[in-house]
């Protein structure tokens, strides 16, 4: 039994993208909900499955069911960071496969932006880290960036490669909170924040809520839009804290990519758009090498010379990313709806000609748990 | 029966902090494998293998560096780094005595035990006999 094929997402929304002023969390996500069922041409009545993860809510799901008025048969407010909603996806389809529900709806809301300007977290501080006062995340994936830059070359002019990209997509993308025109020597010149990361190399501080609703595979074709099934998905976590993490240049991404692509029964190669958690611009250069789009080390090469920006050789981050498009404290359900919107075809100026499959890799804590889900279009199964 | 595991004494945690405000720097080994485990753990991660204390030899390399921009009045930069100890393990501290900026990866650095905030903090100082 595998559960390739099995689900598709029928309906996707999102609300508060960018600034939200005089919204709540959880009527943002509230809001991306009823986006994402009106999608579906269903209302909160047909749902009876549900996963949500927050930082404003210790209990996730209970909190957003009395908000929403669900009973559900299942639930799962597991929290990985902002890698849940890709696992989400996953459990989703295993509840649906099971029978233990028949309408699932994933969902997020976040004004972080609006509520404080500042990261939202509940992230405890960790035995060994917090005494030490690092800027967490950034110093995280700080570390990480020059552990990259020690080992295989990788030049701050790359990373902000990662960034000139994510902007340039995020210029063909109505949606997206950061459309100015940026350049390489911005990113170069911009104020350091946790060397070698400087403010262009660390995603924004939105507001944003999304919400996606799953169905069975045999009944995704009487929905209105094009379904999008889910071919793969798989999470892997090895670390906590950033010192414990195996080897700074390798993230689980190289255990859930692969198990995720082999239940799809595909290759890197195989995938037409690439949706990658940027939280920081060494994130998608990680994650091409761990996804297996290009070999290890050679992620700062491979992104050179606007590759992965508009007209380049592998479109990657296509909304604009956490970068430059939205990045409400977890932008993991971002990741997916982007994915569904390419599978569609409905992605206006920044449509990826025919796409007919698509990687969303999530991420979540400090490079910690990485969750890898593919996507395809009816014609992949 | 019970089925309660035996808590006398106290927890790894307690006994490191305990060590650390005596000066001393201690870390855990396998009691058959020998292979150190930082920071305490109950037992050792991925195999349950029972653990020894030892005092650590202080020595380790940096793995990784980063600099934490903060105003002057602030405070001003400091220095961020993982600490790959001379037996193993890895550790996050802060290098100091030296401008935050000129720590590099592959540098020998020494444990030092600083107070601060009336706290033990582990930290870490360029080796200047391994040279830089």
């Amino acid at each position: 039994m595998t559960l390739r094929g099995s689900a598709a997402i029928v309906g996707i929304g999102a609300a508060g993208m960018g600034e939200a002023r005089g919204w709540s969390a959880i009527e943002i996500m509230a809001m991306s909900a009823q986006a994402a069922l009106a999608d579906a041409g269903l209302t909160i009545a047909d749902v009876d499955g549900l996963f949500v993860t927050s930082a404003f809510h210790a209990l996730p799901t209970i909190s957003a069911a009395e908000y929403l008025g669900i009973r559900p048969d299942f639930f799962n407010g597991s929290a990985v960071g902002g890698a849940s909603f890709e696992m989400h996806v996953l459990s989703a389809a295993m509840a649906l496969r099971a029978g233990l529900c028949n309408v699932a709806l994933i969902a997020y809301g976040s004004n972080q932006r609006t509520l404080g300007g500042k990261l939202m977290t509940t992230l405890e501080p960790q035995v060994n880290e917090g005494v030490y006062r690092p800027r967490q995340p950034i110093s995280a994936y700080a570390l990480a960036a020059a552990r990259h830059m020690h080992v295989y070359g990788t030049t701050r002019e790359q990373l902000a490669e990662v960034a000139v990209a994510a902007r340039r997509w995020a210029m063909l993308n109505p949606d997206a909170f950061a459309r100015g025109p940026l350049t390489i020597e911005e990113v170069l010149s911009a104020r350091m924040i946790s060397d070698p990361l400087s403010r262009y190399d660390c995603c924004l501080v939105t507001d944003g809520g999304g919400a996606l609703v799953m169905v069975r595979a045999e009944r995704a074709k009487d929905f209105p839009r094009p379904a999008v099934y889910m071919l793969g998905a798989a999470g892997a976590h090895w670390h906590r804290q950033i010192a414990e993490m195996p080897d700074m240049t390798v993230t689980a991404a190289t255990q859930s990519g692969p198990r995720a692509f082999e239940m799809a029964g595909l290759t890197p190669a195989q995938i037409d758009v690439v949706e990658l958690y940027d939280a920081f611009t060494i994130n998608t250069i990680l994650f091409l090498e761990d996804l297996g789009f290009c070999a290890k080390g050679e992620g700062g090469a491979f992104v050179s010379a606007g590759a992965i920006a508009p007209g380049g050789r592998l479109p990657v981050n296509t909304n604009g990313g956490g970068l430059s498009c939205v990045h409400p404290g977890m932008y993991g359900i971002f990741l997916i709806i982007e994915a569904v919107e390419q599978l569609r075809g409905m992605a206006g100026e920044r449509q990826i000609a025919g796409a007919r499959t698509a990687l969303a890799h999530g991420n979540g804590g400090t490079l910690s748990c990485q969750a890898t889900c593919i996507f395809g279009t009816a014609d992949t199964l | 029966m019970t089925v309660q595991a035996d808590l006398t004494g106290q927890g790894p945690e307690a006994f490191y902090r305990e060590e650390l405000r005596a000066g001393r720097f201690m870390i855990q080994r396998g009691v058959s494998s020998g292979r150190c485990v930082f920071y305490p753990r109950h037992a050792a991660p991925g195999t349950g293998e029972a653990l020894e204390w030892v005092e650590a030899s202080g020595m380790g390399t940096v793995y990784s560096t980063t600099v934490v921009r903060q105003r002057p009045e602030a405070g001003g930069d400091y220095n961020i780094a993982v600490v790959e100890l001379a037996e193993g393990p890895r550790t996050m501290s802060q290098v100091v005595d030296m401008a935050p900026q000129n720590v590099r990866i592959g540098m020998k650095v020494r444990a030092r035990i600083d107070e601060r905030d009336g706290q033990p903090i582990l930290v870490f100082v360029a080796d200047e006999e391994a040279g830089r």
